[in-house]
């Protein structure tokens, strides 16, 4: 029998995963725990950790398998759940901390790093437990390991609850005065999200949606070292070459993606769900996203031009993943986050990449104001004004925004908090000294914009 | 997913010299592991050989093979990998 493909495409496979860091990101098991409810706490918190034993039981023997049969390295295995809101809603109040560390045991019972969904959703208005679980979660996230945390503030339809807004500028502060003797690392686990997707695998914002089945898989794909190389291989192409080069990385990417989403699938028997094609760069030399925009011709991230260069990179990867997946979903795009992005740490030293300019760039990058550290002392109000921008932001656009930023306590502009390994480094950005302080107590709800408005 | 081959990608890159067909087959035979079809390339300055190989009555699973064909790789001063067909199925073909 012939070989059906050829050298090129052998050897561009080849080098895409050993020279260029293509790998799926991670494998992320979607849990329904809605049948876990239970008016005792501690029966509600134990159902929890059952559940997710039970459904996430072979789902490392499942990615480690994937991983040697096909070659493809997998880097993390992830477990995302019902909003812990919904769940804990008819349990005491004093149960969510329980919950939290039912989930924190259970992840670690079953060998994943992370598990994503203690969360709110509260664009509107907020239940008791939902206001339950927003005080937990400075607790929540400082006394376990695993556990990641995610509010949606905001939506299209529903316009920004600004009192949640106004809330969540405490939580932020509260989660890094917690945590302070690590640089205030609590707040890396907390998402605060206008526009929240259900199907995101990505942590720390990933939670199983109320619209999915009791179980399913979602794969992320990363690959910013591949889009590099395709970037740099075109020095000279316009840029109608260059978002086409673009895309056709994107697609082959996002085939791995399909392949392994597939294969898992099979495996533990649950049902695929999406595929995420997102470019989530990590602190390793040829992982990061801030160099592709370089490689466009910018000096510098952050200079003239990076907005432009984000919109032409986050669009290409899209149209190039849907055409590879039957589903793709998630965030696919371009993650920028400072402290994991070695071009974006250089960038942010230099005084090139300012808190403004990344702001810019999340109208037109897959989530939002991500890893960034600013100075311990920022009031509790400008934080909310930081969310209420990110919140304005995503909610004009259609699209999802983020904000997770650490004010480390003490620390001051021009330090660098080092959260150690794949959370990378992060030097202290300056924000604006003013106070929004009045803008935040008004209070309220900023009502849906027009485009919500569009059946 | 089912599973509709069994056969896997072997690629050895690096700087020619004697032997090196010789030394993957032994590897490969010694698995039980069939060659169904082997060419050669230059990729850059590189010598880059590729082989079709049924697994399918090999004697040792696909992680044992790749893990021989990485150790005789260090051995010979080569880069020598496997991957499943799929991949390369799943990237190339739509």
């Amino acid at each position: 029998m012939p070989m059906p493909f050829s050298a090129q495409e052998i050897v561009e496979t080849i080098r895409m995963v050993q020279m260029e860091n293509l790998d799926i990101r991670t494998i992320t098991l979607g849990i329904s725990l809605r049948g876990c409810a239970h008016p005792h706490f501690e029966t509600m918190a134990s159902n929890v950790y059952d559940t997710v034993c039970r459904r996430a039981e072979k789902l490392i023997a499942a990615g480690d398998a994937i991983q040697r049969e096909y070659g493809i390295p997998i880097i993390n295995k992830r477990i995302s759940v019902t909003p812990i809101a919904l769940v804990a809603e008819s349990s005491a109040p004093d149960g969510y901390i329980a919950v939290a560390h039912a989930l924190d045991r259970a992840a670690a019972e079953v060998g994943v790093n992370f598990i994503g969904g203690f969360s709110a959703l509260v664009h509107k208005g907020m239940t008791g437990g939902d206001r339950a679980l927003i005080a937990a979660i400075p607790e929540a996230l400082t006394s376990t390991e695993r556990v990641c945390a995610s509010v949606n503030i905001g939506t299209t339809r529903a316009g920004i609850n600004m009192d949640a807004v106004a809330d969540m500028g405490h939580i932020v502060k509260e989660t890094a005065a917690r945590s302070a003797d690590r640089g205030g690392l609590g707040c890396a686990k907390l998402v605060v999200f206008c526009n929240a997707v259900e199907d995101n695998p990505f942590m720390a914002g990933a939670f199983h949606g109320i619209g999915e089945p009791e179980c399913v898989i979602n794969v992320g794909v990363s690959g910013p070292g591949v889009v590099l190389t395709a970037v740099r291989r075109e020095p000279d192409a316009d840029f109608g070459q260059l978002a086409n080069a673009i895309k056709r990385t994107a697609f082959k990417v996002t085939r791995m993606g399909e392949l392994v989403g597939r294969a898992a699938s099979d495996k533990l028997g649950v049902p695929f769900g999406i595929v995420d094609l997102s470019l989530a760069p990590t602190p390793a030399l040829g992982d990061s996203v801030a160099h592709i925009l370089e490689a466009m011709g910018l000096e510098r991230v952050g200079t003239h031009g990076s907005t432009a260069a984000l919109a032409l990179l986050n669009d290409a990867v899209k149209k190039g993943g849907a055409m590879a997946s039957s589903y793709v979903g998630g965030l696919s795009g371009a993650f920028i986050p400072v402290s994991e992005d070695a071009g974006m740490i250089d960038a942010a030293m230099m005084g090139t990449l300012t808190f403004d300019k990344l702001e810019a760039m999340t109208c037109v990058c897959s989530v939002g104001l991500d890893m960034i550290a600013i100075p311990g002392d920022t009031p509790a109000a400008t934080i909310s004004a930081i969310i209420a921008d990110e919140a304005a932001i995503g909610m004009i656009n259609h699209k999802t925004t983020a904000v997770r930023i650490i004010p480390a306590p003490g620390s001051k502009v021009g330090d660098v908090i080092e959260f150690g390994g794949l959370l990378g480094r992060a030097p202290v950005m300056a924000v604006h000294r003013e106070s929004s302080a009045a803008f935040i107590r008004r209070g309220g709800r900023i009502p849906a914009p027009l485009q919500g408005l569009n059946n | 997913m089912q599973q509709k081959s069994n056969r896997i990608i072997v690629t050895v890159i690096g700087h020619d010299k004697v032997g090196i067909i010789a030394n993957v087959s032994t590897v490969l035979a010694d698995a039980h592991a069939n060659i169904i079809d082997i060419s050669q390339t230059t990729m850059d300055e590189f010598f880059a050989m590729i082989m079709m190989v049924d697994v399918e009555k090999a004697s040792v699973p696909f992680d044992e093979i790749k893990r021989r064909l990485n150790a005789k790789g260090v051995e010979m001063g080569l880069s020598i990998d496997a991957q499943h067909e799929d991949v390369f199925k799943y990237m190339h073909r739509i």
